[in-house]
């Protein structure tokens, strides 16, 4: 912005105007979204202290509970596996898509704009929807929050992938051709062992991705730590519900310093 | 006859340097193979012991073909009508906003206070811990509580939504917090200025575009979200028309033209975020 002020007065002038004009309309925003959606703002946000208050009294774990330890444990353990494999099989196959569909190593420009418009279908399809078209015709298992969770994160890996393709330099991939090299070997020796670090961590960023959403498909398909959690939070067993919402929460929390390390290791 | 008398004449070869071995197995490329080695393993074992319940995969892909072919083929309203639905997507777009709105204004100002250059470390600390806490528990498990603390509806829904926002926010604004240089902090406090104009005269101004993108990304975000807690609380969206559809009609006519829909908003989205990237490029 290089607008010509003649003062400081006049530039403090038009920077507060422009800030004016930017609260109405965000304001205006804000209260066209409270009528439709019916929201009270004052009665909600006071009572998110006592929503607080409730939580930490009826959700704590109690010496009771320790008899749901196994299910838990073990439904939790079913979910992680389900999140990394589905996470990996997606890796496999949008790491293809990616090479097909980035614009440096793409091979026609058909195929580049086929995996973009996929990979933005496969993502923008809801987790509901997925949900419940698996559920009907893969019935109540965990094979169906597996697939749900890898139409998911197939779209996401495409993208991610094919961005980090596309990043790279292309300048090591035109020395790489100008020597003689084909299409594989350009692939191969130029481009996938320079993104490796970048889409390990993407892949990690998924896994911690996948546990979170796989509560919600878990609720949605009746399997995993999602339903369970379903199951105990609706026959009012709080102090179960609570114990896996810790346990999620501790889960999240070990892959996330987990992952950030191994990032450290391999950048 | 003549004969060599001298002995075998002395060859000298040149000698090996000692070099060291050059390895192209680097260290982060030992941890990396090792790390996809391990992920690669669990992989396969959760394949092998997944449970299938008895089922006939042909089956299950042919009924899926046939669902997927009339979702997305022969979409139409079914149970409920166009006004229904476009007021459904209407009050998710709503929802989406006024949480992020929300989210973004509480969060700012933690941010402020959690941010290592502005804060004392312990209070920066602490917060951190609160909200990586808080960012840790999904959405739908927020939205759940809260919906049990003030009954199903639109407020719950709201609240649990932000909560999240806000831990996811934080983090996003207090990192580009903390790349403003210390002295030009240090300077200001230097001349005397206080600690809110520091903050909104010097720090804001130079992470706006940041501060944007992030926002923006937690809108597309909290999009997916409301769709998907539209069914657990009740607040009367697109999710809400989306799930009665794909649970309990078994519509898939009305499932794929609610799908549609949402596309069709998501793509709009994803063209606003294109050109506010390059805008954003552009002015750097």
């Amino acid at each position: 912005m290089k607008a010509k002020y003649s003062s400081p007065q006049q530039f403090f002038r038009q920077r507060r105007m422009r800030l004016t004009v930017v609260l109405v309309i965000l304001l205006l925003i804000y209260f066209g979204s409270v009528l439709l959606v019916n929201f009270n703002t004052f009665s909600s946000l006071a009572q998110i202290p006592a929503g607080l208050v409730w939580l930490f009294k009826t959700f704590i774990p109690n010496q009771h509970t320790t008899t749901y330890l196994g299910p838990i444990f073990y439904q939790l353990w079913r979910t992680l596996i389900v999140s990394i494999s589905s996470t990996i099989c997606a890796a496999l196959l949008s790491l293809i898509f990616a090479v097909l569909g980035a614009k440096t190593t793409s091979p026609n420009r058909v195929l580049q704009l086929t995996v973009r418009f996929g990979a933005s279908l496969l993502r923008n399809i809801p987790v509901v929807a997925w949900a419940m078209i698996l559920l009907f015709s893969f019935k109540q298992s965990d094979f169906t929050g597996f697939l749900a969770l890898f139409f998911m994160t197939l779209g996401y890996l495409t993208r991610a992938f094919t961005e980090t393709i596309e990043d790279l330099d292309t300048e090591k991939l035109h020395a790489l051709q100008a020597v003689g090299a084909n299409y594989f070997q350009c692939v191969f020796c130029g481009v996938l062992p320079e993104a490796a670090s970048t889409m390990t961590s993407w892949v990690l960023y998924m896994i911690e991705n996948n546990i979170r959403d796989a509560t919600l498909v878990g609720i949605l398909t009746g399997t995993g730590i999602g339903f369970l959690f379903n199951q105990y939070f609706k026959s009012i067993r709080y102090d179960a519900a609570g114990l896996i919402v810790l346990l999620i929460a501790a889960l999240v929390i070990v892959l996330e310093l987990t992952s950030t390390q191994i990032r450290r290791a391999i950048a | 006859m003549i004969e060599n008398s001298s002995s075998e004449p002395k060859i000298v070869k040149p000698k090996v340097p000692n070099t060291e071995r050059i390895s192209l197995m680097t260290k982060p490329r030992l941890i990396l193979r090792s790390v996809l080695a391990v992920l690669g393993l669990v992989t396969i074992y959760s394949l092998v012991t997944i449970d299938m319940a008895g089922l006939k995969l042909k089956d299950a892909f042919h009924s899926l073909g046939l669902n997927l072919n009339a979702m997305f083929l022969h979409p139409n309203v079914g149970q409920d009508s166009w006004s229904v639905l476009l007021r459904g997507l209407s009050t998710s777009i709503a929802l989406t906003l006024l949480t992020t709105l929300l989210g973004a204004v509480i969060a700012f100002f933690i941010a402020v206070f959690s941010a290592r250059n502005l804060s004392p470390t312990w209070v920066a600390n602490t917060l951190k811990a609160v909200m990586a806490f808080i960012r840790s528990i999904p959405t739908i498990i927020w939205v759940l509580i809260y919906s049990a603390v003030m009954g199903l509806g639109a407020n719950a829904a709201v609240v649990g939504l932000t909560f999240h926002s806000i831990a996811y926010l934080v983090k996003a604004y207090s990192e580009s917090i903390e790349e403003t240089p210390q002295a030009t902090i240090e300077a200001l406090k230097a001349s005397g200025v206080r600690f809110w104009p520091i903050i909104f005269q010097a720090i804001l101004p130079s992470i706006v575009p940041a501060l944007l993108s992030w926002t923006f990304i937690r809108f597309e975000i909290n999009f997916a979200n409301a769709v998907a807690v539209g069914a657990a609380a009740g607040a009367d969206d697109i999710g809400y028309y989306l799930f009665m559809a794909s649970g309990f009609y078994f519509d898939f006519h009305e499932v794929g033209l609610i799908v549609y829909l949402l596309l069709g908003f998501a793509i709009i989205l994803e063209l606003i975020s294109m050109r506010l990237r390059g805008h954003y490029l552009k002015s750097n």
